[in-house]
């Protein structure tokens, strides 16, 4: 048993890490932030040119061929600095529907493009009756003229706003099904948005959009499992995330407690906070060791204990993520509450976290669920 | 032992209802319902309503505009206020600086404000806490030497609360330096359109502008306008914590904020069913309205003992950690209550005139910003963690 890196994943690791705090600072982040995409183009092109974008392909698409602990080791940079490239939603989940259900001259035509940075895609799979259940699919995609018409409307879609490319859920004859489609397509209406946590999305409506046979990914009816399996990778990503914004959050409160005084000394010197701050390290490593957990089943073979494990970890960070954004705020007082200061962005974007891809109480149900199938 | 209004109170309580059914203006209920920004006008209309119907100053004495209420009556009114989506009343010149002055003040004083604060022509704020006195108010450093007629004060005030649209504000200023920290403190009231004074907005994390910092830079104030003796100002500053203390709980607030949570859950809708029928969710909905039962009993105990001629002490602080904590759970369940539609930020959806289509819920675009918002209740008006320290002082004797 080893929780170290290797050295290769180390030095993923440490060249994210450079790279965010060197161009991510938290002035640069809130001025991304109000661009019309939403994040900084010019940085995703430097994680492009780094391989970054290609981590988890296969070396014969042009990638990197990592798993669950290389994706996570970049994830964690990323959430340090807060990152608002669509890393999540274009390389990680998109990319593995499109890996798992494409055929190859999808891949060829998409997956090059998603690992090269050159495309960005977006997945829209919730619709606004779904809550967080991805099964619950009312977008109709019927045939026609030897492709498909898709009329319904889906939700949330972060980083909808300026994709190429969005992977859409769809209910055939056969049932779910998949579609990549080019964000151009006639049809296609967004409402666009900004996002609590400073990024952008959108909602999608598709009026009698019609696509060729090539758009569908996979075979018609079948999406549902592939579906969940890539909703599995892209929670541990967001544990990975969770976690860096956890590391950094408990790094600004801790330093702060050593440095605000009041009544003549430092507040860290109350051994109520003193307390509180030992509570907030403990949720972070408990949370640390959901994400690590997660990470390494994430790309194992599909199976109630991968269910159990991926739930589990995202109820986790649920938790020590509302925990951390709560308990931090009310440690820094007043302060946590500006939109000034840095601590207030990472309370928000933890608490965004538990609202993708099902919140502490969705996953702690579906653990239960799982737990009586037993 | 009878937990029930009497049947006078029950009158007043009608009373108060004819009153708001006729007067309170919709579109201002409907802000106040629907968690959207009163503008300073929304405020100002309301507050001609009340004065006019002379329930305005509800802690008063009559002999100076006020309304004689019992304790009683007073939290009938707070609670159908809440209920019927009145706007929370700024208390700083009202329900603040008045009673201080009422107490306190010099005759002139009096007559100068009082009136002022009734009519509404005078809109105060608060000039308490400093960048460097949070908790600790009584390290604060904002200085005031007196120079013939009046005082220059220089210093910085921050976490001013709609301080933007104030013309008068009071401050606690340090006047003496050679004694202890508490003992050298005076209570100015100042005209913010003095020249020296800069008041530059504070953005909170939900974006809104609340609050804001205030820079003295060499103020001249008037001897005239220090309320009671030269470094006395700490007494009086105490006095109006107590005031500030008492409604902090906010119970009628989370009443209202409960049966909005009911409504918002009753059309959310998960796994095709309403979302309140589902089992887990109406279990969390459960257990914070039954804490709130609780406190909304232990508050009339409160008001009980007031009325029957008592002071609320340290049980108002342990009522404030409660009633903030029921608040901030009722907020946390409406945030999840909405799912993935917390995400997005639809700024268009918060003006009341809007009339396009809604993303999801009609009230679904307030409710992350206010939980964000609401994360001031367990810090303002001493942090809840001062709260303990007053019920383990002054109840436990620790």
């Amino acid at each position: 048993m080893d929780f170290r890196l290797n050295e290769e994943q180390q030095m993923l690791q440490d060249t994210l890490a450079r790279l965010v705090r060197g161009e991510y600072s938290f002035e640069k982040r809130l001025a991304f932030s109000e661009t019309e995409a939403g994040f900084s183009v010019d940085f995703w092109k430097q994680l492009s040119e780094l391989g970054l974008t290609a981590v988890p392909f296969s070396e014969e698409l042009g990638g990197f061929g990592g798993g669950g602990v290389e994706v996570q080791s970049v994830m964690t940079e990323l959430g340090r600095g807060l990152c608002l490239e669509p890393y999540l939603q274009s390389v990680v989940f998109a990319g593995g529907l499109i890996n798992q259900a494409g055929n190859d001259s999808q891949k060829d035509v998409w997956l090059s493009g998603i690992a090269s940075g050159e495309l960005q895609a977006a997945v829209a799979l919730q619709e606004p009756q779904s809550f967080y259940d991805l099964n619950d699919v009312q977008t109709r995609a019927e045939k026609k003229d030897g492709g498909f018409v898709l009329n319904g409307r889906k939700a949330v879609v972060i980083g909808g706003h300026c994709a190429d490319l969005i992977v859409v859920s769809a209910r055939t004859a056969s049932g779910i099904s998949l579609f990549a489609l080019k964000s151009d397509t006639a049809g296609i209406e967004r409402r666009v948005y900004p996002t609590i946590d400073g990024s952008k999305g959108c909602d999608i409506t598709l009026n009698n959009v019609h696509v060729g046979a090539d758009a569908l990914l996979g075979e018609d009816g079948s999406a549902g499992p592939v579906i969940e399996y890539q909703a599995g990778r892209a929670i541990a990503a967001l544990c990975a995330e969770a976690v860096g914004v956890m590391e950094v959050a408990n790094e600004l409160t801790l330093d702060y407690l050593k440095q605000r005084k009041q009544f003549g000394i430092p507040i860290g010197k109350f051994q109520v906070l003193q307390h509180r701050m030992v509570d907030m390290m403990s949720e972070l490593e408990q949370a640390r060791s959901m994400a690590i957990l997660a990470a390494s089943v994430a790309d194992e073979e599909q199976s109630d204990e991968r269910r159990r494990a991926l739930s589990a970890a995202k109820n986790v960070i649920g938790r020590s993520g509302q925990f951390i954004s709560e308990q931090g705020i009310q440690s820094h007082g007043g302060i946590g509450m500006t939109w000034e200061y840095n601590f207030a962005h990472y309370a928000k974007r933890l608490i965004m976290i538990n609202h993708q891809l099902g919140d502490d109480d969705f996953h702690l149900e579906r653990y239960a669920f799982l737990l009586q199938a037993s | 032992m009878n937990i029930n209004y009497t049947a006078g109170e029950v009158a007043f309580r009608d009373e108060a209802r004819a009153f708001l059914d006729q007067a309170l203006p919709a579109d201002i209920a409907a802000k106040v319902k629907g968690f959207r920004h009163l503008t300073k006008e929304d405020h100002q209309r309301w507050q001609q309503i009340l004065y006019k119907q002379g329930w305005y100053a509800t802690h008063w004495p009559e002999e100076y505009g006020g309304v004689k209420w019992t304790p009683v009556q007073k939290h009938i009114w707070d609670e159908e206020s809440c209920h019927y989506g009145v706007p929370r009343s700024v208390p700083f010149g009202v329900n603040m600086v008045a009673p201080v002055i009422i107490k306190f003040g010099s005759e002139e004083q009096k007559q100068t404000y009082l009136p002022r604060i009734l009519s509404g022509e005078d809109w105060w704020c608060q000039g308490y806490s400093e960048p460097g006195a949070g908790s600790d108010l009584a390290s604060l450093k904002a200085r005031a030497v007196r120079e013939g007629d009046h005082y220059v004060v220089n210093g910085q005030k921050t976490w001013t609360t709609l301080g933007q649209y104030a013309n008068m504000i009071f401050c606690l200023v340090r006047t003496n330096t050679e004694v202890k920290a508490q003992e050298g403190i005076s209570f100015l009231l100042i005209d913010m359109n003095t020249p020296g004074i800069t008041v530059r907005p504070i953005i909170t994390l939900d974006g809104a502008h609340e609050v804001n910092e205030v820079f003295f830079q060499d103020v001249k104030v008037p001897v005239e306008n220090r309320v009671g003796e030269e470094d006395k100002g700490w007494t009086y500053a105490k006095f109006l914590l107590t005031y500030e203390r008492t409604g902090l709980a906010g119970i009628g607030l989370s009443k209202a904020a409960m049966s909005h949570l009911k409504q918002l859950a009753s059309r959310c809708i998960k796994n095709g069913r309403p979302l309140i029928e589902d089992t887990s969710f109406s279990q969390r909905i459960a257990k914070v309205e039954i804490d709130l039962t609780a406190a909304t009993i232990s508050n009339l105990r409160i008001i009980a003992a007031v009325e029957g001629g008592g002071m609320p002490g340290a049980e108002s602080s342990m009522l404030k950690v409660k009633g903030t904590e029921i608040r901030q759970a009722i907020n946390d369940l409406a945030r999840r209550a909405i799912g993935p539609y917390a995400i997005p930020f639809a700024e268009e959806e918060l003006n009341l005139d809007y009339e396009g289509e809604f993303l999801s819920d009609q009230n679904a675009a307030p409710l992350s910003s206010q939980y964000f918002n609401n994360r001031k209740l367990s810090i303002y008006g001493g942090s809840n963690e001062i709260q303990k320290n007053i019920v383990s002082k002054m109840i436990l004797g620790l």
